[in-house]
């Protein structure tokens, strides 16, 4: 007998704290660990939803997205790595090439 | 008999003539461009012609030929492209086309070495197109339009050649103190418009007629403003500056446009709205001050010339004065009368120095003149006629028109016609003054320069000299008397012939007295003439050399602080600070922003991240606020809909 | 009961979640993002989604997480430094994240007939979701295959040896700073 909104509300919560953890994580890895946290709290909001409308595409969704978070956890790892090779650092704030 | 006359023609053929020779004339043989340019005011004469033998027939005048659209059709203001013919307009069309088409004839052989052959019949029959619109417009916007035409044609015509600096900047003068007088005329328009609602003379006259004690008031104003125009176009005080200018054009130029037609217009446009006149004794005596005064302000600025166009050109516009001066006294007959006989032998005089000038090879100055007489023959005989007709020796033309005039001031009714009257008479006097200097100066005594080689000019040049003479012989006695009468229904009552019999005899006697004392003056002092000038030790005379420093007057007062004052806008507001602040501004705005936003491009991450993270709270609280009456109803959708799907 | 689940495991959630934040140390991260996806994949059996649960476990914490403390371990991450920070981090981002939790628990709250669950709710047994997915959405199941082969593609070209600053390219175990030693 749990209402569906606190469901809801912890996956705002751990969507926010992903949003926070972007902000202050200074290693690029952690950045990229906040974003798969983000990723998961809005799991979290579909697979409710899917709860309440008894519809199971909600759930299907949720497979994609893990699909599309294990492609992009690859790829950016490896973007990561070839980051780390050509700076030799995994400082977010170091890494400013783009800088005006 | 009111069959058609085609009066639209008459404006239309030279028009065409215009397009022809302007289009294609640089590239036709001068024989064809002289035929197409000799064709379109022989035509218009002819069609004059025709109108005026209908007329003699019994034709009822006025005759109107309206187009079936209209022009303007705005609120109010209800204008439309018609064409009036009644007895003034017809006088002046007989002189317009008439003496037009003689001039024409004469420039063929004068023009006959130019290079802008084709130019100058195309700018002259432009000239006659807009001088017809002008006479035969039935409403005061037409009139308007032939009236700018004529200056654009007079700007034209006066800097033909235009590679002369003096000319250029004189065309420029001409029309820029036209423009002066065009805008008081155009104020006048507007208040005509604003008081009658319409712009069409026969209803402007009926209206007027209907109120028969309007007198003064916003008359005077319109008729005031209307004077402005005229004066303008007329060359009077204060506006005549242009006209000496003026003569920069070719000779044949300055006798049509400059003596017989485009300067009278203003005279025209004062007799044709006599009824606004009539109802305004006031502006009835400005205009009779402008007249007289001018006439001998620009009478003594004559005497003194030594270029003989620019003595014929002061003698215009002293002449003009006097038709000025009967308008004001309300005798416009005799004015349009002192028109008709100008425009014979003013026309005549430009011809024939025109000749002159010719044949000496391009001199003006007449101290450089003499002895002409048996060089130049025709020359010399039409051109004394001339002289005789000015000066108002009877029985030529002038004598008549003038003493109309002059009888017509005297018998005005009040003092001030007298003192018009006496100065009229001196300004006679002096007139046939300097004519005569001038004929003795140009044609009598010795040779002063045999080398110049004189020699008469061809018969295309001396065959409108002629007809002219035999129109300055014979042009008065076609018109005393009947005059009057024959404009009577057009412009008046007021005719020439009012005064006793006895009083008109005396005052005649008076005017050919002035008359003969003059050409005894000049006779004295200048028969035998060396060169020096016997009036320098006159007092006054170098007043009068500097045309009274009317030109620098004008220059200083008005001129200068204009082009000063223009300069400055020019250089300093516009291109400094509106045009280059703008280009700065726009400049600075980039950079400065620039500078701001190129900040933000911190290359930093985690401030990327932060700015997302606004964005993403923008739109969350703008979704917020617009769906804010919804949101009560999203959740009871939403719960309606689980319900739906309970008993899934 | 089902209380006591959701409580527990929602504050382990969050627990975890901020640890993971407060952690300085990536590999400290990585572990308590693994407790995150675990207590998710609970509260995803309370939810009725088996299968996902599963998922959770064995694609995000057996495979993704994997994969990330590899990483971490194959940079030799070591501490965060201290270094300069944003500013426009610190000023905008802070008040721009509670505007967003606040306006979405707004919406969350203040909506009406959300309903309950129980444990006597229905669970979407792994049939009905694979009846759905490859059925009708075999077309966006086959192309996530090719997403999948794409990434490989670009996770092999990237991290292969060779990619980066031509002189780091065996520093494959390089160190933080990335500086050569002497005689290399």
């Amino acid at each position: 007998m749990i209402p569906i909104s606190w469901y809801l509300l912890l996956s705002a919560v751990l969507f926010c704290l992903g949003i926070v953890g972007f902000l202050i994580k200074r290693n690029l890895i952690t950045v990229f660990m906040s974003i798969e946290l983000m990723l998961n709290g809005v799991n979290l909001s579909f697979v409710t939803f899917a709860h309440m409308w008894h519809n199971v595409q909600g759930q299907i969704f949720v497979f994609f997205v893990m699909v599309v978070a294990a492609a992009e956890a690859a790829v950016g790892l490896a973007i990561i790595i070839a980051i780390f090779r050509a700076r030799g650092t995994l400082a977010v704030d170091r890494i400013d090439l783009m800088k005006l | 008999m009111n069959e058609h006359l085609y009066l639209w023609l008459i404006p239309l053929l030279p028009f065409a003539g215009f397009l022809i020779n302007g289009i294609l004339g640089a590239r036709l043989p001068k024989w064809l461009v002289s035929t197409v340019a000799l064709v379109a005011p022989a035509a218009s004469f002819a069609l004059v012609a025709n109108a005026a033998w209908n007329v003699a027939g019994g034709a009822a005048l006025p005759h109107t030929e309206a187009a079936s659209y209209s022009w303007i059709n705005a609120g109010m203001l209800h204008v439309d492209f018609s064409l009036v013919l009644d007895q003034l307009s017809l006088i002046m069309l007989l002189i317009i086309t008439g003496v037009g088409f003689l001039i024409h004839i004469y420039s063929v052989g004068y023009m006959h070495d130019d290079r802008g052959y084709w130019r100058y019949f195309s700018y002259l029959n432009l000239f006659l197109f807009f001088m017809t619109v002008l006479v035969l417009a039935g409403n005061v916007l037409l009139m308007f339009v032939g009236w700018e035409g004529v200056g654009l044609a007079s700007y034209l015509l006066i800097g033909f050649w235009f590679q002369k600096t003096s000319a250029a900047d004189a065309g420029k003068k001409a029309f820029i103190v036209n423009r002066i007088g065009d805008f008081g005329f155009l104020i006048g328009i507007f208040l005509l418009l604003g008081q009658f609602g319409t712009l069409t003379m026969s209803e402007i006259a009926t209206k007027l007629a209907a109120n028969p004690a309007w007198t003064g008031g916003i008359l005077t104003t319109i008729c005031i403003c209307l004077l402005v125009g005229a004066t303008g176009k007329s060359a009077q005080l204060p506006l005549y500056v242009w006209l000496p200018d003026a003569m920069e054009g070719p000779t044949p130029v300055s006798a049509l446009i400059h003596a017989a037609t485009m300067v009278t217009a203003g005279v025209y446009m004062i007799a044709r709205t006599h009824f606004l006149f009539d109802r305004s004794p006031l502006a009835l005596l400005v205009v009779a001050i402008v007249g007289a005064a001018t006439a001998l302000f620009a009478a003594t600025i004559g005497m003194v010339q030594t270029d003989i166009k620019r003595v014929l050109a002061y003698s215009t516009v002293s002449q003009l004065g006097y038709m000025f001066l009967a308008c004001g006294v309300a005798a416009y007959s005799a004015g349009i009368f002192h028109l008709m006989t100008h425009a014979f032998f003013k026309g005549l005089l430009f011809l024939a120095a025109g000749s002159v000038i010719h044949g000496l090879g391009g001199e003006q100055d007449m101290r450089r003149m003499g002895g002409l007489w048996k060089k130049m023959p025709v020359t010399f005989w039409t051109m004394t006629f001339a002289v005789i007709a000015i000066a108002g020796i009877p029985p030529f033309a002038g004598f008549f028109s003038k003493d109309a005039i002059l009888m017509a001031a005297f018998t005005q009714g009040t003092a001030a016609g007298k003192v018009f009257w006496f100065v009229g008479l001196f300004t006679a006097l002096l007139t046939s003054f300097y004519m005569f200097r001038l004929w003795y100066l140009t044609f009598m005594g010795k040779p002063r320069s045999p080398e110049l080689h004189a020699h008469e000019s061809s018969w295309t040049m001396l065959g409108p000299l002629v007809v002219l003479a035999l129109l300055s012989l014979g042009g008065g006695w076609m018109g005393a008397g009947r005059f009057g009468a024959f404009l009577g229904p057009v412009i008046g009552k007021k005719t020439v012939e009012a005064a006793s019999t006895n009083l008109e005899w005396t005052l005649s006697g008076l005017a050919i007295a002035a008359a003969v004392l003059g050409w005894l003056m000049a006779h004295m002092l200048y028969r035998r003439n060396e060169g020096r000038e016997p009036l320098a030790s006159v007092p006054g005379y170098t007043v009068l050399t500097h045309k009274y420093w009317v030109d620098e007057v004008y220059g200083a007062l008005i001129v200068k602080p204009l082009l000063t004052a223009s300069r400055f806008l020019l250089e300093w507001v516009v291109e400094f600070a509106i045009l280059g602040g703008a280009a700065w501004l726009l400049g600075a705005i980039m950079t400065f922003s620039g500078a701001i936003l190129q900040k933000w491009q911190s290359g930093n991450l985690r401030s990327y991240a932060a700015w997302l993270a606004v964005g993403a709270a923008v739109l969350l609280l703008f979704a917020l606020a617009t769906a804010n009456g919804m949101l009560t109803h999203v959740g009871m959708h939403i719960g309606n809909l689980h319900m739906n799907w309970a008993g899934h | 009961m089902h209380l006591v689940l959701f409580i527990l495991f929602a504050g382990l959630c969050v627990a975890a979640a901020l640890n993971l934040l407060l952690q300085k140390h990536p590999i400290n991260s990585a572990l308590s993002l693994v407790v995150v996806m675990s207590s998710l994949a609970v509260l995803y059996l309370l939810l009725g989604a088996e299968f996902l649960a599963a998922a959770q476990i064995i694609v995000y914490a057996g495979a993704i997480m994997v994969l990330f403390t590899f990483v971490v371990m194959l940079l030799n991450a070591g501490r965060e430094e201290r270094t300069l920070g944003s500013r426009a981090a610190a000023v905008l981002g802070f008040p721009a994240v509670a505007v967003v939790l606040a306006v979405i628990a707004t919406v969350i709250l203040k909506a009406q007939g959300l309903g309950t669950v129980s444990l006597s709710d229905p669970i979407t047994s792994t049939a009905d979701l694979s009846r759905v997915l490859f059925r009708d959405l075999l077309l966006p199941f086959e192309v996530t295959s090719v997403l999948i082969l794409i990434a490989i593609l670009g996770a092999v070209a990237l991290a292969r040896a060779g990619n980066g600053h031509p002189a780091k390219r065996d520093a494959l175990v390089g160190t933080a700073r990335g500086e050569r030693t002497v005689g290399k």
